[in-house]
């Protein structure tokens, strides 16, 4: 039996995914902001938040309005609840992505510290585990949301790596190059935030779909 | 939160005449819970209910197999006797349905037929029925007062202290607030789960948001099979059976 | 504004019949009253009639007739009301139970005056009773039966199955339930019955014209067993016998008043207590 409510959710599936496609443009612009030294670009970054802003507060309204009008049970409940969690992980996403390309304009006028090389693979990681998110939960795709949680540590390793080498090779010898040494330490921090928040979609993704909690319970995820 | 098990249905079928009305129930209700059933209308729920307290047996061409018992004891033995199963197991119907007669003796009723003659024992019990069902604030000046002078909710209610005064220990609600406005219904829901503390509570509802906020757990009924069974919590956001989720977010049929 | 002017005269010709009827009904009353209130007095009342039923009153008629009724009544009454319960509340249902509905509204077809005759068969030779007003009582009883198992059947049929049901989930027995929920509800249709059946008792004239009645009787009856005056009859006689017509006509309108009269009482009465049995329990 088709019911009104599928329209519905159908509109709001089309949102989610409309929030997750203008996020993941998002952190592309910045990080080629980073990489290409581009102050537009870095710019354009800053400005688009507004837009991306005002769509969250569109997918929340509608997600309210469902709850309050059809009482979903179930997979529906399910399925708005975790579109709820998931519009703010993105947003909270492309506010990282500003938080980026605001340190990128703090360096474009600056010498490079040294050619940047992991931090592009830092973003290339953050890149697709937002892309896979997105992607597992337009799919409904349960492996390769389990998949993305479980990439999460291989970030953490390359951040603390970044980190390391900012820190001892770069601050610790020579304190006057910290103000080029620290923007790039918070990069490596923000596209490890960004890869978190990718796993929390995941991880809704995977309740959405198997009622699962493996939120906090890694173990579930066997 | 394991509670024992108050009736446990097993393989229970039922049959009007020649058609099968239930097919091999296996269900435990737990004391001091609420258990709600849902299914489509024609499901068998109200039927599985009635069978509880032995109260199809009084419709002609009927027919029994299986096992229900009540504390372990098997409730269709020929010992048992259907009055004193009732008497453990009230029920609340569809539609409020008092006696054409005073508030008082409705409530009153169910302990005289029961051979209980102490005026001051009747008395202190049907205050006592009264207050447990939230009525007796509204009523205790007008106890002689016809019951059908009562609102549809105040109805039910009585109904509710009806059962109270003989002190059964289940009550089954055959969805009891089909007739009542949202503030009546809310009331007889707070009622519920007031009541659980002391009774073991089986409803059969079309409402699920009804069941999904007075019970415990839930049972799934569809053309006279349970579907699934389980915590009401799990049932409401993650049903197992995928006739259990097209049934609850209205993709039925 | 057709379709109105079809609807109104609709209505008016509905109220036209309605008119009709309560016409004839005033007709009756009047006519009645005219030619019977002349000779109606404390006397007429009070005595027995006298000098070749010319003079005097008709007292020992009215009396018979009330202990006819009553006597059929009472006979009728637990007999019909038994029946109807078996019939409503244990007999199991189907084609036996259909059957013998049906007998009993067929029985409520049939001619007074066989009743009358079969009463004779009976009451009066076969077991002796002899024309009195134990075989009268009981041959009225007979006739009014049908009426008080249909009525009776009726209301208890319409005792909602969900009371009945809310006693039986109580732990009540079913002849408790039936006994303390279900005749009192059903009470004020069972006694629209009663009221039907004793208007019906009262004016019969052919099941007791051989079974009860006498056209004459020295004072008043001494027991079960004597025969009776009674005031169908009464007028029945006195307009086809007797040497006076034109007193005795007198006589027999002002009977028929009383007649009238005393089956109106007696339906008020029931009414009365029937719309009190309304009040406390509806």
């Amino acid at each position: 039996m088709k019911i009104h409510l599928d329209e519905e959710l159908k509109e709001l599936h089309k949102d989610i995914l409309k929030m997750g496609v203008m996020v993941q443009e998002e952190i592309y612009k910045s990080v080629d902001s980073l990489r290409e030294r581009d102050r537009q670009k870095a710019e354009e970054v800053v400005n688009a938040d507004k837009r991306i802003d005002e769509l969250e507060l569109v997918i929340d309204e509608k997600c309210i309005d469902l709850i309050a009008r059809y009482q979903p049970m179930a997979g529906d409940l399910r399925f708005i609840t975790t579109g709820m969690k998931i519009n703010a992980e993105l947003e909270r996403i492309a506010d990282i992505a500003v938080d980026i390309s605001q340190r990128v304009l703090e360096l474009v006028d600056k010498p490079l510290l040294k050619p940047l090389v992991d931090i592009p693979k830092l973003s290339a990681i953050a890149q697709k585990m937002v892309g896979d998110a997105i992607e597992a939960f337009v799919s409904k795709d349960v492996e390769l949301a389990k998949k993305v949680v479980l990439s999460d540590s291989q970030a953490d390793k390359l951040r603390n790596f970044v980190q390391d080498e900012l820190l001892n090779d770069y601050i610790a010898k020579d304190a006057k190059t910290a103000d080029r040494a620290v923007p790039l330490l918070l990069i490596s921090r923000y596209l490890e935030r960004i890869c978190d928040h990718a796993t929390n979609i995941a991880e809704d993704v995977v309740y959405m779909v198997e009622a699962k909690v493996v939120r906090h319970h890694p173990e579930q995820l066997k | 939160m394991d509670s024992k098990v108050k009736i446990k249905a097993e393989g229970v079928n039922f049959f009007y005449a020649r058609s099968q009305a239930l097919k091999d129930i296996n269900l435990d209700i737990y004391e001091n819970q609420v258990t709600a059933i849902i299914g489509p209308s024609g499901c068998g729920k109200s039927t599985f209910i009635r069978l509880l307290n032995r109260m199809n047996e009084l419709l002609p061409h009927t027919n029994i197999t299986g096992r229900i018992s009540l504390d372990g004891r098997d409730i269709f033995e020929d010992s048992v006797d259907a009055v004193q199963i009732r008497k453990r197991v009230g029920m609340v119907f569809q539609k409020p349905n008092p006696f054409p007669k005073s508030i008082f003796e409705n409530i009153s009723y169910g302990i005289k037929v029961n051979g209980i003659k102490d005026k001051t024992f009747i008395e202190e019990k049907v205050e006592a029925s009264l207050k447990k069902a939230a009525l007796w604030q509204e009523v205790r000046d007008r106890l002689s007062d016809s019951a059908l002078k009562l609102s549809g909710g105040q109805q039910q209610r009585l109904c509710i202290a009806r059962c109270l005064a003989v002190e059964s220990e289940v009550i089954l609600f055959d969805e009891p607030c089909a007739s009542l406005d949202p503030i009546s219904t809310a009331k007889i829901e707070e009622l519920i789960t007031e009541l659980k503390k002391d009774y073991t509570i089986v409803i059969v509802t079309h409402n699920m948001q009804q069941a999904a906020r007075v019970s415990d757990y839930t049972a799934f009924f569809l053309m006279g099979e349970l579907i699934e069974f389980g915590r009401t919590q799990d049932i409401f956001t993650a049903p197992k059976d995928k006739r259990t989720e097209d049934y609850i977010t209205g993709r039925f049929g | 504004m057709k379709k109105n002017l079809i609807q109104d005269s609709g209505f008016f010709i509905l109220f036209l019949c309605m008119l009709t009827t309560l016409i004839f009904l005033g007709l009756i009353i009047y006519f009645i009253s005219v030619r019977g209130l002349k000779v109606i007095s404390w006397e007429f009342l009070t005595q027995g009639p006298r000098m070749g039923m010319t003079q005097g009153g008709i007292a020992p008629a009215i009396l018979g007739t009330v202990y006819l009724t009553l006597g059929a009544v009472l006979f009728a009454l637990p007999l019909g009301l038994a029946c109807a319960i078996y019939l409503c509340e244990y007999s199991p249902k189907g084609f036996t139970v259909n059957l013998i509905k049906m007998g009993i509204n067929n029985l409520a077809g049939v001619p007074s005056v066989v009743f009358g005759l079969f009463g004779l068969a009976v009451f009066v030779k076969f077991f002796g009773f002899g024309v009195s007003i134990l075989s009268g009582s009981l041959t009225l009883g007979i006739v009014i039966l049908p009426l008080i198992i249909s009525a009776s059947q009726e209301a208890l049929l319409a005792v909602p199955q969900s009371i009945r049901e809310a006693s039986l989930s109580l732990g009540a027995t079913k002849w408790a339930t039936i006994k303390n929920i279900v005749l009192p509800t059903a009470l004020p249709g069972i006694l629209t019955g009663i009221i039907l059946s004793i208007g019906r008792a009262a004016g019969e004239t052919a099941p007791i014209l051989f079974t009860a009645a006498a056209f004459y009787t020295r004072g008043y009856p001494r027991s079960i067993f004597s025969e009776v005056m009674a005031l169908p009859y009464h007028i029945y006689a006195l307009m086809t016998e007797g040497t006076h017509p034109d007193q005795q006509t007198a006589i027999a309108y002002g009977s028929s008043l009383i007649l009238l009269f005393l089956v109106l009482l007696i339906s008020a009465a029931a009414i009365f207590i029937r719309q009190r049995q309304k009040n406390i329990h509806g």
